[in-house]
């Protein structure tokens, strides 16, 4: 219970459904003044009461779990370790994948419970298939698609049936006061929502080159590759223009030679997806589905084919914007709501050579 | 359901309760001066009196406060105030390693905000200050010394300290010496003129009285700042309208607790050795914490290796046993004891640990209970502190 109106009425749900529920709020700082103040975040003091006075009008027990350390080992290092690579992470998948879900869960299971309970936007129904939630702006199952069929087994996601504004109205219903608390949107860990100052603090300035993807011609310098993200258009700071006096995208980050390259948009454009450590829940290893390529981004069609531990997607349609470290979350649509058949992660992104 | 933890707090004693509801039924501020206001005066005077009656003090030196944190900052930061004032060179305090935080983060707060000298000294590994140690640091220090505080008894393990031989050596050196005897009054026999100690602070609801009134014990002659400034109430020591209902009940309860002392812990004790030689039956390495023999009566503490104290306090909860871990929360995490670690035990163990402290109205029941559902809880809770161990 993050001290938030989702996973409130999660666990009142849960509760009316018969459940014997307990409350947690994970205490995830080492040191709570550290992070937000606000009272967006959900890793505050203030966030810990407001689910502590959730749990009491629920009637449910509460407590706060300490997994500062995990999340610190598991969330916030590999957050740091992956743009230090050159990649993109998703704090928020990870988040689920190592801590909701395997350090949560297994000291529950461990305690005698059963399953955790979630406020996260996704359906889960009885036939153990995780599915988009009815809300699609607010769907969150790419960030779940990440968890094992032994995780999802032990999951349960009770809002997956209602939009947003069915879940804050509820939780008036049923005197919440956290029914109006605004969405969290920012990543927790870091308070003032400034994610190059938080890199260039654990990672420190690293000046290098930003190069055209077609000349090789240096356009201009940066303070460390890891503030720039693939698709990336703005803060450039190129001195150079274009030729063709068009913007100029990020197009990859090749973090041993600390270099930026950029160019066109249409360079941006790659139509074969490559990904590791798939988790692959369709009956076949070969299908045709669609394709998510980072959060909230756009569905294309594609042909996909996992072998042991690749996964490899070829587009209908090319897509923009594919960064290293982002997950590749495959769904079968259906009016049931899209079926996620399983996801990885995203290492590179070409374009195939017939296109060239 | 099985309540063990009157150290946090006990029930109240019927007659106090209604002794506080006659109280509040009635009108009048003890310090306005017609006909209503006299009638509370004196509802508060012979409750001062009853007090002090039964705790070997004078009437003139209960200070009514706001409970026991309010009375341990007020001697702690007054006393110190007041000595460092008339003597600047006395900025040194001393407080046992062991101390519950009221007096503990008042010591610190010192320290940090106000040039004190903070000494913490240390304890044996039964929790207990030694003597010997003591008046060393008191002949080598104690012309700087403004102010010592040990507490009367443990509130997480029980022990009881050496008070009386403890404030000796600091009266010998002129050094006021405080006393926080929260957990120790109606447990063991507490006499304020007999310890020798300068102040002393109790509460009421550790004893059957209400929550929010307690009284500092202070010596006539023991200089000390108010914290609280406003009407001059209570030896312009402490200000504030005095309630009236709430020291009845606190008098009614201290009262009926000093008096009732020795038939009650009989009986607690023997509960209490009861439940801890049952615990060791069933759990054969939980270690029980705190002096085996100078502990309060109703304390029992153990460490149950490999488990989390808040697993098991989970796990206990869920089957309607209420104990504690016995030590204080950060941000709602559970922070290994500073008790613990004082005495010497590892991290493990100061996490490990449950206190069961049982009261007026626990019975052979509670601790029936409390057997049925331990063992199922500490083998759950060892399986979910494996997770941690590295892998």
């Amino acid at each position: 219970m993050s001290g938030g109106v989702d996973s409130a009425v999660a666990a009142a749900r849960a509760r009316d459904a018969g459940h014997d529920v307990t409350g947690v709020h994970l205490a995830l700082a080492r040191n709570p003044q550290t992070f937000r103040t606000g009272a967006r975040g959900c890793c505050t003091l203030e966030d810990s009461r407001d689910a502590r006075r959730a749990a009491d009008v629920i009637g449910i027990p509460f407590y706060v779990w300490d997994m500062a350390e995990e999340f610190h080992d598991s969330v916030v290092d590999d957050f740091v370790n992956e743009y230090a690579a050159g990649r993109t992470p998703n704090p928020c998948l990870r988040c689920n994948e190592k801590i909701k879900f395997t350090a949560v869960l297994d000291r529950a299971v461990a305690l005698g419970f059963d399953a955790v309970v979630t406020g996260h936007h996704a359906r889960l129904g009885a036939d153990g298939l995780l599915r988009r939630s009815v809300d699609l702006p607010k769907d969150q199952s790419y960030v779940l698609a990440v968890l094992t069929r032994a995780q999802l087994d032990r999951a349960i996601f009770p809002l997956g049936d209602s939009t947003k504004e069915q879940v804050r109205a509820e939780a008036a219903e049923r005197g919440l006061a956290v029914a109006d608390k605004p969405d969290s949107h920012d990543i927790c860990f870091i308070s003032d929502g400034d994610t190059r100052g938080f890199l260039e603090s654990r990672l420190g300035s690293a000046p290098g080159d930003i190069v055209d993807g077609r000349t090789g011609e240096r356009l201009g310098t940066h303070n460390g590759a890891y503030g720039f993200t693939i698709g990336q258009r703005k803060g450039l700071d190129l001195r150079v223009p274009a030729a063709d006096g068009r913007p100029r995208y990020v197009l990859s980050i090749t973090p041993v030679s600390n270099t930026v390259t950029v160019g066109p948009r249409e360079d941006l454009a790659v139509d074969v997806v490559t990904a590791d450590r798939p988790i692959w829940h369709a009956a076949s290893d070969t299908t045709d589905c669609e394709v998510q390529l980072r959060a909230h981004g756009e569905v294309v069609g594609a042909s996909v084919s996992v072998t042991g531990e690749t996964l490899v997607a070829t587009l209908k349609s090319p897509a923009r914007g594919v960064a290293a470290g982002q997950a590749i979350v495959a769904y079968r649509p259906d009016p049931g709501g899209d079926i996620v058949l399983g996801s990885a992660t995203i290492t590179a992104g070409a374009r195939a050579e017939s296109h060239a | 359901m099985a309540y063990l933890d009157h150290a946090a707090t006990t029930p109240m004693l019927p007659a106090a309760l209604d002794a506080y509801v006659a109280a509040a039924r009635e009108l009048g501020n003890p310090s306005s001066l017609h006909a209503a206001g006299r009638g509370a005066r004196r509802l508060v005077e012979e409750s001062r009196e009853r007090v002090a009656a039964v705790l070997g003090a004078r009437p003139s030196e209960v200070v009514f406060t706001g409970g026991g944190t309010e009375a341990d900052n007020l001697a702690a930061k007054g006393i110190f105030w007041a000595r460092r004032d008339a003597d600047p060179r006395k900025r040194r305090v001393v407080a046992s390693a062991v101390e519950h935080h009221a007096v503990l983060d008042a010591v610190e707060w010192l320290g940090r905000h106000e040039g004190a000298d903070v000494t913490l000294q240390p304890v044996d590994a039964a929790g207990r200050v030694d003597p010997a140690e003591f008046a060393e640091l008191v002949r080598a220090h104690g012309d700087e010394i403004a102010v010592v505080s040990v507490q009367w008894a443990n509130n997480e393990v029980g022990t009881v300290q050496p008070v009386t031989e403890l404030a000796a050596i600091a009266a010998g050196a002129g050094v006021p010496f405080h006393t926080d005897a929260v957990q120790a009054v109606g447990q063991v026999p507490v006499d304020f003129a007999g310890s020798g100690a300068a102040a002393l602070t109790l509460t009421g609801h550790k004893v059957g009285g209400p929550v929010g009134v307690g009284a500092l014990l202070l010596g006539r002659d023991v200089p000390c700042t108010p914290l609280l400034h406003g009407g001059g109430q209570e030896r312009d020591v402490r200000s504030g309208t005095l309630d009236t209902p709430g020291v009845v009940a606190f008098a009614t309860a201290v009262e009926a607790a000093v008096t009732e002392r020795e038939e009650h812990t009989a009986r607690v004790a023997a509960l209490r050795d009861d439940l801890v030689g049952r615990v060791r039956a069933a759990i054969p390495d939980a270690i029980l914490n705190g002096d085996p023999d100078g502990r309060l009566p109703g304390n029992a503490h153990f460490s149950f290796p490999g488990c989390e104290g808040d697993a098991l306090l989970l796990l206990l909860d869920a089957q309607g046993i209420y104990c504690s871990t016995g030590s204080a929360c950060s941000a709602g995490v559970a922070q290994p004891s500073h008790v613990l670690l004082a005495m010497g035990a590892d991290d493990g163990r100061a996490r490990s640990s449950l206190r069961f402290s049982l009261g007026h109205d626990s019975t052979k029941a509670d601790v029936d209970a409390l057997l049925v559902a331990l063992p199922g809880a500490v083998e759950r809770a060892r399986r979910a502190g494996a997770w941690k161990t590295p892998r």
